[in-house]
C-alpha cells in the first residue's frame, strides 16, 4: 500500500508449520527479524496460521525471539492455500500495519508472498541472503543474488508498506531458545469467506528418498559425472547420513537419471547455502556454482587438478573419489563411535 | 480449451564464465535465449493440445524489448499457435508487481483463457514472483511448483505440487494459473516444420496504449521496489588443496580441517 509510511511499525515474520511442527526456517527468520527490530527499536512479531496450533509451537516462537505472536486457527487453514493464507495475512496487515514483513523462501513463502504483495500492492524482493536497515532512512535494505550469483543487488521499497521480502533458508542461524522470554499472544478470527480458497487440498505424499529438503540441510554431499553410475550415490548417502546432511547432485547426474531432479543444485535446480558443501566428482560448471557458492564452507574431491570447483573451494583433494569416499566413511564412522 | 503460456527472454546462461583474475562471473556477449525453465511450460501446454480431442489453442505471451520476439518464435516452433509481444519503452524498469500488472491486463484483454502456464522462475532475475502475482491480480487459483498434471477437464485441474519433503495433490477450478517445475516433462526439440511455421508467423506487438494500461502502475514509475546498489561477488576462495597424497593422509587432513571449522 502506498500512503502514510509512518503509520507502519514493527517487524513481522511468517511462521511455518510442517505437519504439526514449527519448521526451523521460522526460527531463522526470527533471528533476521530480531536484528532488524533491535536496530529500529521496535517490536518483532511472528504470524502463525493453521489448525489446532499447539501452545508449545507458539511459545517456541517467543523463545526464539518473537515479542508477539499473532495466531489464526481454523480448520480451513490446516493446509496451505495461496489465496486463503493471502487473505488472512492481508487482513492482519491492514489492521496492525507492520513496516516489514518477511517469509522464508520456501515453496510456501515464495507462493504466498507474491500473492499477498499483489493483493496489497507493495514491493517484494525474492530470496534475499542479506537484510539490513539503512541508517538515515530506517528503510529495509534487501540484498539478493541474481543471474546465478553473478550479480548481487541491494533493493529497497521506499514508499510502499509493508516492505516485503523472502529470505533464503540457512542464510542465518536461529537464536538459542530462551525459556525465560515472555511474549504476548494475539488470537484473531475472521468470517469464513476470508479462509476459503479456490484451491482444494487432497493429500500430501512424502518422498521417502528425500530425508530433508536439500535447501534446508546443514550439510550437502553432492555428486556429479565423476560418480560414473547412479548406484555410486549410495556412498554419498552414507557420508551424508554420518554428517547429518542431505545428498545433492549436478545437472549431469540428474540428466543421466542417477538421482531425481529434487536433488539438483544449480541454476536450473535448487540453490543451497549449507554450512558445509562437499562436491564429489563435480567439475564446477558456472551453472552449478550458481546454486552452491553461498555455502559457508566448500570441500571438493576431484581427480582433475584444473577442475573449476577447486577455485571456489576452501579445501580440495585432488584424487580419485572412489579411493577417498570409502576412507572418509570409515573414519567418520570411527569418530562417531568414539564420541558415543 | 484456450491456453496462455508466458515466456521471458533471458541472457544465455551457457555463455557465463568465471573471470580468472577477479573470481567473479562474467557474461560474454549479449546473446539471449528463451528462459530454459519456461520451455517446460511450453511443452506441457503442447502436450495438453496433443492429448485433448477438442480444439485447443495455445497463445504465447512475452513482455520485453523487440528482440524478445525470438523467445516467442522458439515457443511457436514447439507447437504453440500464436504469439503476442508486449513491448513499450514505458514498460522499462518494471519490477515483478508492475510486470505482473502488465501481463495480467494483457491476459484479460486477449481474454477467455482456461489455463495460464509459466515456468518456475526466470534464470536471470530468479524471483519466481511474476506468475503468482498475475494469478492474484486476476483473482484466479495459483498452483505453483507443479510437477505433474493428474487430471484436466473443462471444469477443473488436479496437479501434484513438488514441495519440501514430497508432493501434495491439489485441485482447482478453471481458469487457473499453473507454474511448472523442470521434472514435469522433457521439452521437445522443434522439427523443421515447426521452425518454418514459427519463422513465418506474424507476432503482433502490443503497447501500453493498446492495452489501456494505468500509467501509474507500469514501468519503473509503477514499481514499488528500487535497486539501490549492484555489485559483483567474488566467488573464488582461499583454497587449501591436497594433491598427490596417499588417500588415507588426504582424508586425515580433511578431517582436521573440518574439526577446526567445528563442522564435525
Amino acid at each position: 500500500m502506498k500512503g502514510n509510511v509512518s503509520e507502519y511499525k514493527g517487524v513481522w515474520t511468517l511462521g511455518e508449520q510442517r505437519g504439526k511442527e514449527i519448521s526451523s526456517v521460522s526460527y531463522e527468520l526470527l533471528a533476521w527479524g530480531r536484528g532488524l527490530a533491535d536496530k529500529l527499536k521496535t517490536e518483532l512479531s511472528s504470524i502463525l496460521l493453521g489448525h489446532k496450533i499447539s501452545e508449545e509451537n507458539i511459545q517456541n516462537l517467543i523463545q526464539h525471539g518473537a515479542d508477539k505472536v499473532y495466531v489464526v486457527d481454523h480448520p480451513l487453514l490446516e493446509h496451505f492455500t495461496p489465496d486463503g493464507y493471502g487473505k488472512v495475512l492481508k487482513k492482519l496487515i491492514e489492521e496492525y500495519k507492520p513496516s516489514i514483513m518477511i517469509a522464508s523462501a520456501t515453496t510456501i513463502g515464495r507462493t504466498v508472498m507474491p500473492v499477498l504483495a499483489a493483493m496489497i500492492e507493495t514491493g517484494l524482493t525474492a530470496d534475499c541472503t542479506g537484510l539490513d536497515i539503512e541508517e538515515k532512512t530506517g528503510l529495509l535494505l534487501q540484498t539478493r543474488p541474481a543471474i546465478g550469483g553473478n550479480v548481487m543487488a541491494t533493493i529497497k521499497t521506499p514508499d510502499h508498506r509493508p516492505q516485503m521480502a523472502t529470505v533464503r533458508p540457512k542464510s542465518k542461524r536461529p537464536l538459542q531458545a530462551d525459556a525465560s522470554r515472555k511474549g504476548e499472544v494475539i488470537r484473531k478470527s475472521y468470517p469464513e469467506d476470508i479462509y476459503n480458497s479456490k484451491v482444494r487440498f487432497i493429500k500430501f505424499v512424502k518422498d521417502e528418498t528425500a530425508e530433508a529438503p536439500i535447501q534446508e540441510a546443514e550439510v550437502v554431499v553432492a555428486g556429479g559425472k565423476g560418480l560414473k553410475d547412479g548406484k555410486n550415490f549410495d556412498i554419498l548417502y552414507e557420508i551424508a547420513t554420518l554428517l547429518g546432511g542431505a545428498v545433492g547432485a549436478s545437472r549431469q547426474a540428474v540428466d543421466m537419471g542417477w538421482i531425481p531432479y529434487s536433488h539438483q543444485v544449480g541454476l536450473s535446480g535448487k540453490t543451497v547455502s549449507p554450512r558445509l558443501y562437499i562436491a564429489m566428482g563435480i567439475s564446477g560448471a558456472v551453472q552449478h556454482l550458481a546454486g552452491m557458492s553461498s555455502a559457508e564452507t566448500i570441500v571438493a574431491v576431484n581427480s582433475d587438478p584444473d577442475a573449476n570447483i577447486f577455485k571456489v573451494s576452501d579445501f580440495g583433494i585432488v584424487g580419485d573419489l572412489f579411493d577417498i569416499a570409502p576412507i572418509l566413511v570409515k573414519r567418520l564412522r570411527e569418530i562417531k563411535n568414539q564420541r558415543k | 480449451m484456450k491456453i496462455a503460456v508466458l515466456v521471458k527472454q533471458v541472457p544465455a546462461t551457457e555463455k557465463v564464465k568465471m573471470d580468472e583474475k577477479t573470481g567473479t562471473m562474467i557474461r560474454s556477449g549479449t546473446e539471449a535465449e528463451a528462459n530454459p525453465l519456461d520451455m517446460y511450460a511450453v511443452e506441457e501446454s503442447v502436450r495438453i493440445k496433443e492429448r485433448l480431442q477438442e480444439d485447443t489453442e495455445i497463445t504465447v505471451i512475452s513482455m520485453g524489448p523487440p528482440m524478445a520476439i525470438d523467445a516467442i518464435k522458439d515457443a511457436l516452433s514447439m507447437g504453440c499457435d500464436k504469439g503476442y509481444l508486449v513491448s513499450d519503452r514505458a514498460l522499462a524498469g518494471a519490477d515483478t508487481l508492475a510486470t505482473a500488472y502488465t501481463l495480467s491486463k494483457t491476459i484479460e484483454k486477449l481474454g477467455g483463457f482456461d489455463l495460464i502456464f509459466t515456468g518456475e522462475r526466470a534464470t536471470d532475475g530468479e524471483t519466481g514472483q511474476v506468475g503468482p502475482s498475475i494469478g492474484a491480480q486476476l483473482d484466479i487459483p495459483v498452483l505453483t511448483y507443479v510437477s505433474k498434471i493428474e487430471e484436466l477437464n473443462s471444469n477443473l485441474i488436479r496437479v501434484r505440487r513438488a514441495i519440501e519433503g514430497g508432493y501434495e495433490v491439489v485441485e482447482a477450478p478453471l481458469p487457473s494459473l499453473v507454474s511448472v517445475v523442470k521434472e514435469i516433462n522433457e521439452p521437445r526439440i522443434p522439427n523443421l516444420r515447426g521452425k518454418i511455421k514459427a519463422k513465418n508467423a506474424e507476432v503482433p506487438i502490443l503497447t501500453a496504449k493498446d492495452l489501456q494500461l494505468d500509467t501509474t502502475k507500469i514501468g519503473l514509475k509503477g514499481s514499488p521496489t528500487r535497486v539501490v546498489k549492484i555489485f559483483y561477488p567474488k566467488l573464488s576462495r582461499e583454497s587449501k588443496i591436497v594433491s598427490g597424497k596417499d588417500p588415507e593422509l588426504a582424508v586425515e587432513e580433511l578431517l582436521k580441517f573440518l574439526e577446526e571449522k567445528e563442522l564435525i
